[in-house]
């Protein structure tokens, strides 16, 4: 038979049962909807991660203490050697691949100052810190090297701080006590958002480093050190230099292992999207598993229409249909079955991606390729499952099939 | 000399069923030529159904030879019978059998969907031709349900006609139609007939064995006779003489 004739003769035997061929067809439109919408949540999240990840600056790389969990023993986090002023000096003096350089002092308390208090957390960093993140202020200026080795007691607000702290008036030239200490505001930061693990960027409160260093956090290390490299292409190469730099500052010789870990962005989003990655499968395959019910639903419904049309079966091999002839008829209405349960499946999804993006703050995101897979996959889903009720059909007798009541 | 369609020769079929063989068929020869119309007689059990099964291709014999126009079917596989039933043969079943839900038209076009020799450029003209020659122009978007007994054992033969076969082979195709009806088919058989459509069916009841031009009778398996018809009713006289009835019965009403 032409291919013409069969994709008719399938059409035709579709929609003379229309409520049922909608029904059978809903275990392979919600099954493909299902792997869709979860994979597209799951990359919607990674791309998310992403974007944080690349909005916490172009260029930047992060030294933290600890050894690399790439080589050797990996002595923790932070074992010995903390990060001092000396080391950032030291990288200020000699890279030549960067563009600024900034200690992160962390510190936090109870600020009291505008209407009332709030509970935040306090950055030391240096002037450099704005460029090295790609932030911009609102208003009012940032802190100069100047400020940062006179200690000057000199903060910069986070959107969030000065919307709680100073609702209705200009936070700027007015002062707050941090953990008792008066900070003169000198600036607003712009908005920013929210960090990869849902809390908010913009609370937060700039501070010069070593005014917070020695004020605020009682002379404790310094926990990372933030650098912006010139540009994207010279990262390599300023992960190097580095490097080597770090090492002389900690005096490592040869053989020793490094006691910090350099990482770039794509570092960062590699370790976080891994994650991600991870749960896109497992969301994948939990919803794989609908896609694989409902060809058993096919299946099903197959055999049903083979024992219910078996006088049909046996009409059309009288009048010359050769046995491939039913096998293919019947394996086409289940796989045309299952194709346009993986149209509407690929339609419903999109609607619900689009509610998705639209009414909640969950992203999601269709990548085409995933659409190709779960098309593929429903129709192998067809053949599979469909290929046993047609064997069975196209293996009847002609002479039983006629006289079947 | 007519062109020979059907020759048997010692075509025998035996049923096991358990430990018992049943000998459905024994040694059967019979030969039928191009243009002949032939009603096959026998009680119930006496292999007439086999026999039509074995001549359309649907079963193989046990033993014996089965020419259809000079093709010997001993050797044919599957799809080579498939073949024969699609090209040679046009089947009219007692039951109809036509698919239900699926336009008058569209089952004429059956056949022609699996021929796989394409000798038919239009197969949708086709149709439409083989419709229009058993009365049924009209009726081409008719479902089954919506046509009455006798349409549809027409739109039946329009399905075995469409593909020009050698011989319809037409197992009690009145044994579900009234006998008016029956007697309206038969005229179309005839006309078919006249047109040297050579037709070979079954039935039971002597008084439409009468519209064929030769009986064969089988008894347990076996031809018992095979002769022809003096005195062969015309379809379309009896047509008329039953209408007159009416119209007598009317009157007298």
């Amino acid at each position: 038979m032409q291919v013409k004739n069969i994709l008719k003769v399938a059409f035709r035997s579709i929609m003379k049962s229309r409520m049922r061929s909608l029904l059978t067809a809903l275990g392979i439109i919600i099954g493909v909807a299902a792997v869709v919408v979860m994979v597209a949540i799951g990359d919607g999240a990674q791309k998310q991660v992403e974007d944080q990840i690349s909005s916490l600056g172009s260029n930047l790389i992060v030294i933290t203490p600890g050894a690399s969990l790439s080589g050797g023993v990996n002595r923790g986090m932070g074992s010995f050697n903390r990060f001092t002023f000396d080391d950032v000096e030291k990288i200020k003096e000699e890279a030549t691949l960067i563009t600024g350089v900034t200690p992160i002092v962390r510190s936090g308390g109870q600020i009291i100052g505008g209407v009332g208090n709030w509970f935040t957390q306090i950055q030391g960093v240096s002037e450099d810190y704005l460029e090295i993140r790609s932030w911009k202020l609102k208003s009012g200026e940032f802190f100069t090297e100047r400020d940062v080795l006179a200690r000057a007691k000199v903060c910069v607000l986070g959107s969030e701080v000065a919307k709680n702290l100073f609702p209705d008036d200009d936070p700027i030239g007015q002062q707050v006590r941090i953990r008792n200490v008066p900070f003169k505001i000198i600036g607003v930061l712009a908005e920013k958002g929210q960090t990869s693990v849902g809390t908010s960027n913009d609370d937060i409160i700039l501070a010069p480093s070593r005014t917070v260093h020695e004020r605020l956090s009682g002379g404790r290390f310094i926990g990372s050190i933030q650098v912006s490299a010139v540009s994207a292409s010279q990262i390599p190469k300023a992960k190097e230099e580095l490097r080597r730099i770090m090492r002389e500052a900690h005096k490592l010789t040869q053989g020793e292992e490094d006691d910090f870990t350099i990482q770039d962005q794509a570092d960062l989003a590699t370790a976080a999207t891994e994650t991600s990655k991870i749960l896109t499968i497992l969301l994948g395959s939990v919803a794989g598993v609908s896609l694989i019910v409902g060809g058993i639903g096919i299946m099903n419904i197959m055999l049903v229409s083979v024992t219910e049309r078996t006088r049909e079966i046996g009409i059309r091999l009288s009048i010359g249909a050769r046995a491939s002839d039913i096998l293919i008829q019947f394996l086409t209405e289940a796989v045309v079955l299952s194709l346009a349960g993986g149209i509407l499946g690929v339609a419903l999804s999109f609607g619900v991606v689009y509610l998705l993006n639209n009414y909640t703050s969950q992203a999601a995101n269709i990548k085409p390729e995933i659409i190709f897979l779960a098309f593929g996959f429903a129709g192998a889903i067809g053949i599979f499952f469909g290929f046993y009720p047609a064997r069975k059909a196209s293996r009847l007798n002609p002479i039983d099939a006629l006289r079947y009541e | 000399m007519a062109r020979n369609i059907i020759r048997t020769s010692g075509l025998s079929k035996t049923y096991s069923i358990g430990e018992v063989e049943v000998h459905a068929l024994r040694k059967v020869d019979i030969s039928i030529d191009e243009g002949e119309f032939v009603a096959i007689m026998g009680a119930s059990g006496s292999g007439k159904s086999t026999l039509m099964n074995l001549l359309g291709c649907l079963d193989k014999p046990t033993s014996g030879e089965y020419y259809i126009d000079g093709q010997d079917t001993s050797k044919f596989t599957p799809n080579e019978y498939a073949a024969i039933r699609n090209h040679k043969i046009g089947f009219v079943f007692q039951g109809f059998n036509l698919l239900s839900r699926t336009t008058a038209l569209e089952n004429v076009e059956l056949p022609l969907l699996y021929d796989r020799t394409h000798r038919f450029k239009n197969p949708v003209e086709k149709a439409k031709k083989a419709l229009e020659r058993v009365g049924l122009g009209d009726r081409m978007h008719h479902v089954p349900s919506q046509l009455s007994g006798g349409q549809q054992q027409r739109v039946a033969i329009a399905r075995a006609l469409v593909n020009e076969p050698s011989l319809i082979l037409a197992d009690e195709p009145t044994g579900n139609l009234d006998s008016r009806t029956s007697v309206e088919v038969f005229s179309v058989f005839q006309e078919l007939n006249d047109e040297g459509i050579t037709i070979v069916l079954v039935t039971h009841e002597r008084d439409f064995a009468l519209f064929a031009k030769r009986i064969i009778e089988l008894r347990d398996g076996k031809v018992t006779r095979d002769f022809p018809i003096k005195n062969r009713l015309i379809a379309k006289e009896e047509l008329k003489k039953l209408k007159e009835d009416s119209v007598v019965q009317v009157e007298e009403n």
